[in-house]
C-alpha cells in the first residue's frame, strides 16, 4: 500500500528536484497513513540511496544494471510499473522532468492509471477524493483534476514544492529489472550536457532577455549577471527564432514554462504568450526603457531605464552585495 | 511511407483565459481556435519528409464537428487526408486510446505529435499512444531524421540533449527545432476543401481523470518602481524584502 516515488538521477547523482518529489510523496504518504518506498534505476551509490531516508523514504528499491545506466524509456516504465505492483502501491510520484514526461504516460497505460502531469501543489484528499492542482493553458490558469482510477500517478513540476527533511532509516534493497528485450529498441547514441550551465526548468533564479538587447553580441552582460547570481539564462521567442540564443532558452506559451523564485526580464515587452510561461515565478523583476511595457503590470519590481546602463550597474551592485554578505 | 500526425484544436495564443459556471467550464465565447503550435511543427516535419512522392501524411484529431476548420487548415498546409474521431477530447488517456485504436491497423511508419497542447499541457498523448501500440516513444524532440528502417532523434534533457536511434515504427512528440511551421498557400487552401476527411466513432473507455474546476493565478500587487540611478535598492529589496537572493 506504500506510496512509490521514482527517484531520477543524472549520471548517478540525485538533483534537488528528486528531493522535492521525495518530500512531496512523503507528505502524501503521511496524510494517507502509509509508508514511502523510493525506486531508483541506474548506477547510484548505496550511500546516496540511503540518504533518501533523510526526506522520508523508509525503503529504497534499487535497480542497478549497466544496461539501465542511462534512460531507456520503455524499460524504465516497465520496471516502475512492476515495482508499483510488487509494493501494492496505488500512488506513484515522479518529477515532471524531460524523462518523467516520457515515462509517466507509459506507466499510466500499463496500470490503467489516471495521471496528473505537472502538479504544482499537494493533492486535496477530503471526502475520499483525490484532486490535484496543475498548470493549464500554459501558465495562464490552473486546473483541479480529480483522479478516479484505482492507481494514481502524479508528476511534480520542479521548484514547486520545497525540500522538507523527515528523517527515517531507509533500507536499501536490490530490485530485479523486469524489462523485456523488446523494451530496449531505442538506443542512445550520444549525450551532450553543458555541465557548467544551470538547467532552465530546474533553476531557482532566471535571468532572461529579449529583443531589447538588439543582438547576440550583447548577451555577455546577461551571462555575467546570471553567473553572479547562480541563475539560468533564458530569452523571449523572437530572440531564439533569430538564432541569437538556443531554442532551449525560449520561455513562454510555446517554449518552456518556468516557476523560479526570481525571474529577471531585461528588454522583454511582456506579450501575453511570454507571460504565460513565467507568471508562476515567485518574484518578477522587469528592466525596460518603456514605462508602458505590459510586463510592468505583472512585475513585483521594476526599473524604467536603458538595459545597457542598468544591467552593468546591477552587476556592480550585486558584486558589492556579495562582498559584504 | 505513411505518416500520422496528431493535431489538437486549441485557443489562439492571444486568448485571455476565463471560466464560467463557477469556474468549471472554459469560457469559449469569442475564442479563436488554432492548430496547437507544437503540432504545426510536427506537421511541417512530416510534410518535409514525405515531399516529392516519398509518402503521405494523415492528420488525426479527436474532437467534435467544431474542430473541422482546424483540420482543414492542416490539409491546406499540406496533409494528404484527415481522420476525425467524433468525440469531445475528455482527457489525454481517452484521446490517446482513440488515436491508438485508429492507428493500429493503419500501417503508419511513424506518428508525430506536438510536445504538449497549449491548453491542458498534458504532454501525455505521445507516450500513451506508444504504450497502447507497444512501439517506442520519444518525448520532446528537437530534431528528426530518417535513415531507412530507423530514425535519429534529438531529445531535450535538462541542460543539454540526447541523441537516440529508434527503429520504425515509433511515435515522437515535437518541440521547436524539428521544423519551421508552414503557411498554407492559395493552392493548398483550395485543395483542402476536397481532400478526404474520414469521421470515425470513438471507443468507450473508463474515465480515469476529470477536471473539477479551474483557477486563474492571483493578481500580483502593484509593481514597486526603483529609480534607474539607484539599482542597489533593487538588490536590497531582493535580499531583505523578497528574500530571493
Ligand atoms: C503563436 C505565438 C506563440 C508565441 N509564443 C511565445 C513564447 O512562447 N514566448 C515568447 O517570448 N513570445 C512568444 N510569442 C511572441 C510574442 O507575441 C512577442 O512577440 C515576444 O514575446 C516579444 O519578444 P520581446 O519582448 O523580446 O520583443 P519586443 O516585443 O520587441 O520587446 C522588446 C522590449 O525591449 C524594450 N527595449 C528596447 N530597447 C531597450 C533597452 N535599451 N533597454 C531596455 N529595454 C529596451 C522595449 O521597450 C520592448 O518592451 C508568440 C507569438 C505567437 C503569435
Amino acid at each position: 500500500m506504500s506510496v512509490l516515488v521514482y527517484v531520477e538521477n543524472a549520471e548517478g547523482k540525485f538533483k534537488k528536484s528528486t528531493f522535492e518529489v521525495v518530500s512531496y510523496a512523503k507528505e502524501i504518504a503521511k496524510q494517507l497513513g502509509t509508508s514511502l518506498t523510493a525506486l531508483s534505476i541506474g548506477n547510484v551509490a548505496d550511500s546516496a540511496l540511503a540518504e533518501l531516508g533523510k526526506y522520508g523514504a523508509q525503503k529504497v528499491l534499487s535497480v542497478s544494471n549497466d544496461k539501465l545506466k542511462s534512460f531507456v524509456n520503455q524499460a524504465y516504465a516497465s520496471i516502475i510499473s512492476s515495482a508499483a505492483k510488487a509494493e501494492g502501491s496505488k500512488i506513484i510520484v515522479l518529477a515532471a522532468s524531460f524523462s518523467g514526461k516520457g515515462l509517466a504516460p507509459r506507466i499510466a497505460v500499463k496500470l490503467e492509471a489516471g495521471l496528473v502531469d505537472g502538479a504544482v501543489e499537494l493533492p486535496e484528499l477530503t471526502g475520499g477524493k483525490f484532486i490535484v492542482k496543475k498548470n493549464a493553458f500554459s501558465g495562464k490558469a490552473f486546473a483541479h483534476v480529480e483522479l478516479t482510477s484505482e492507481v494514481k500517478i502524479i508528476s511534480l513540476v520542479p521548484n514547486s514544492y520545497k525540500v522538507v527533511e523527515h528523517p527515517e532509516t531507509a533500507t536499501v534493497t536490490a530490485f530485479e529489472s523486469t524489462a523485456a528485450e523488446s523494451d530496449f529498441g531505442v538506443m542512445i547514441k550520444d549525450i551532450v550536457r553543458a555541465s557548467d550551465k544551470i538547467s532552465l526548468p530546474d533553476a531557482e533564479l532566471v535571468v532572461s532577455a529579449g529583443r531589447g538587447l538588439k543582438g547576440p553580441e550583447n548577451w555577455a552582460m546577461v551571462e555575467e549577471l546570471a553567473n553572479l547570481l547562480g541563475a539560468a539564462t533564458a530569452c523571449s521567442k523572437p530572440v531564439s527564432d533569430a538564432g541569437w540564443r538556443p531554442h532551449s532558452e525560449h520561455v513562454g506559451q510555446t517554449g518552456i514554462t518556468v516557476s523560479p523564485n526570481l525571474y529577471i526580464a531585461i528588454g522583454i515587452s511582456g506579450a501575453i504568450q511570454h507571460l504565460a510561461g513565467v507568471s508562476s515565478s515567485k518574484v518578477i523583476v522587469v528592466i525596460n526603457k518603456d514605462p508602458e511595457a505590459p510586463f510592468f503590470k505583472v512585475a513585483d519590481y521594476g526599473i524604467v531605464g536603458d538595459a545597457f546602463e542598468v544591467v552593468p550597474q546591477l552587476i556592480e551592485a550585486i558584486k558589492k552585495f556579495k562582498e559584504v554578505a | 511511407m505513411k505518416v500520422l500526425v496528431c493535431i489538437s484544436n486549441v485557443p489562439d495564443t492571444t486568448t485571455k483565459i476565463a471560466f464560467t459556471d463557477n469556474n468549471t467550464q472554459f469560457n469559449a465565447v469569442g475564442v479563436q481556435y488554432i492548430i496547437n503550435p507544437y503540432d504545426e511543427i510536427a506537421l511541417a516535419r512530416a510534410i518535409e519528409l514525405c515531399e516529392g512522392g516519398k509518402g503521405t501524411v494523415t492528420v488525426i484529431n479527436v474532437g467534435d464537428a467544431s474542430t473541422e476548420p482546424t483540420i482543414r487548415k492542416a490539409l491546406a498546409i499540406g496533409a494528404d487526408d484527415a481522420i476525425r474521431v467524433n468525440a469531445a477530447p475528455r482527457d489525454a488517456y481517452f484521446v490517446a486510446k482513440q488515436i491508438a485504436n485508429t492507428a493500429k491497423d493503419g500501417g503508419y511508419d511513424f506518428i508525430l505529435t506536438g510536445r504538449e497542447s497549449i491548453d491542458y499541457n498534458g504532454s501525455q498523448v505521445a507516450a500513451m499512444v506508444g504504450e497502447f501500440l507497444s512501439i517506442p516513444s520519444v518525448s520532446i524532440i528537437k530534431k528528426l531524421d530518417l535513415n531507412g528502417t530507423s530514425a535519429t532523434l534529438e531529445r531535450e534533457i535538462e541542460g543539454g540533449k540526447e541523441v537516440v536511434e529508434t527503429p520504425l515504427p515509433f511515435i515522437a512528440s515535437c518541440a521547436e527545432g524539428v521544423a519551421e511551421p508552414k503557411i498554407p498557400n492559395m493552392r493548398g487552401i483550395m485543395s483542402a476543401r476536397t481532400k478526404p476527411l474520414a469521421i470515425v466513432e470513438p471507443v468507450e473507455i473508463t474515465k480515469v481523470a476529470e477536471v473539477k474546476s479551474y483557477e486563474t493565478p492571483a493578481p500580483r500587487g502593484q509593481v514597486k518602481l526603483i529609480d534607474a540611478g539607484d539599482v542597489s535598492k533593487l538588490v536590497d529589496a531582493l535580499h531583505s524584502e523578497a528574500k530571493v537572493i
